[in-house]
């Protein structure tokens, strides 16, 4: 029988995997996309909460819609700053566009 | 029975895939195998009886999400050469990504959650618009969202516009 604690774990597996490539990789295109690994996850959870804690409200899901909204518009921006960075740089390499390093 | 094989199915595929995402050395392959991520998180909203926002993750992230992100893999081609390396932060990474993980499965497997008795929607349309767009409902965030896209889309815009300062000092 699968239960809430299958899908919470499950969305935290999803969301570590995420978050390891966010931390690790060079390429900014895929910690763009790691993003919205830990960003799915984050949804996952909503959902599962929604459908198991209150089954007739929806509430986690009316959240999830709005995570869903932010996330498009956050992707959108994102993969506009990376192309604006690669025609300068000719380079979409994290340790190397360090201009705002301290 | 049938929503256990789901949730099982669809669980192998997501985290495989999401693996895939992280350490494939081909950046496309990498992003291919991410929209096959998106479309294993929609399996698991049907198996959580959302249906509608099973059909909002297959238009918003299987279609347009993934597009952009395609998109944006072919116009930076050639910004790196060596594919995916990883950078210096490997193994601080791997101790964080594993302490927050077994933080997260130790905290939910060992609190009691108060699961409700009651069958779950089936049909949720209807009830998310009547929660969205009702009076007392969500109407003022709804409202904000619209302009947090209607913001994007003009900065994304601005953002990749060619500079025109640029273009006439290279003539």
């Amino acid at each position: 029988m699968i239960g809430l604690t299958h899908y919470l774990v499950l969305s935290a597996v999803l969301f570590c995997i995420g978050l390891y490539g966010a931390l690790t990789r060079r390429n900014a295109v895929i910690i763009l996309m790691c993003i919205e690994l830990m960003l799915n996850a984050v949804n996952i959870t909503l959902v599962a909460f929604s459908s198991y804690i209150v089954p007739q409200l929806l509430t986690g899901q009316v959240f999830a819609i709005f995570v869903m909204v932010v996330a498009a518009a956050e992707v959108a921006v994102g993969l506009a700053i990376i192309l604006a960075i690669f025609r300068h740089y000719k380079d979409i390499d994290i340790d190397n566009i360090n201009l705002l390093k301290w | 029975m049938g929503q256990a094989a789901a949730f099982w199915i669809m669980a192998v595929v997501i985290v495989g895939a999401a693996l895939a995402v992280v350490f494939l050395r081909n950046v496309f392959r990498a992003a291919l195998l991410l929209i096959l991520c998106f479309i294993g998180v929609a399996g698991i909203y049907i198996t959580l009886s959302a249906d509608f926002l099973a059909a909002v993750q297959i238009l918003v992230y299987v279609g347009a999400i993934s597009v952009l992100i395609i998109l944006a893999v072919m116009m930076t081609r050639g910004g790196m050469q060596t594919g995916n390396p990883s950078n210096k932060l490997r193994i601080p990474a791997v101790i964080v990504g594993a302490a927050l993980l077994g933080i997260l499965i130790y905290a939910v497997t060992t609190s009691t959650w108060s699961i409700s008795m009651q069958e779950p929607l089936t049909d949720t349309t209807a009830p998310l618009a009547t929660q969205l767009f009702s009076e007392n409902g969500y109407i003022l965030p709804v409202l904000i969202g619209a302009t947090l896209l209607l913001a994007a889309i003009l900065g994304a815009i601005v953002i990749t516009r060619e500079n025109p300062g640029n273009k006439e000092n290279k003539k």
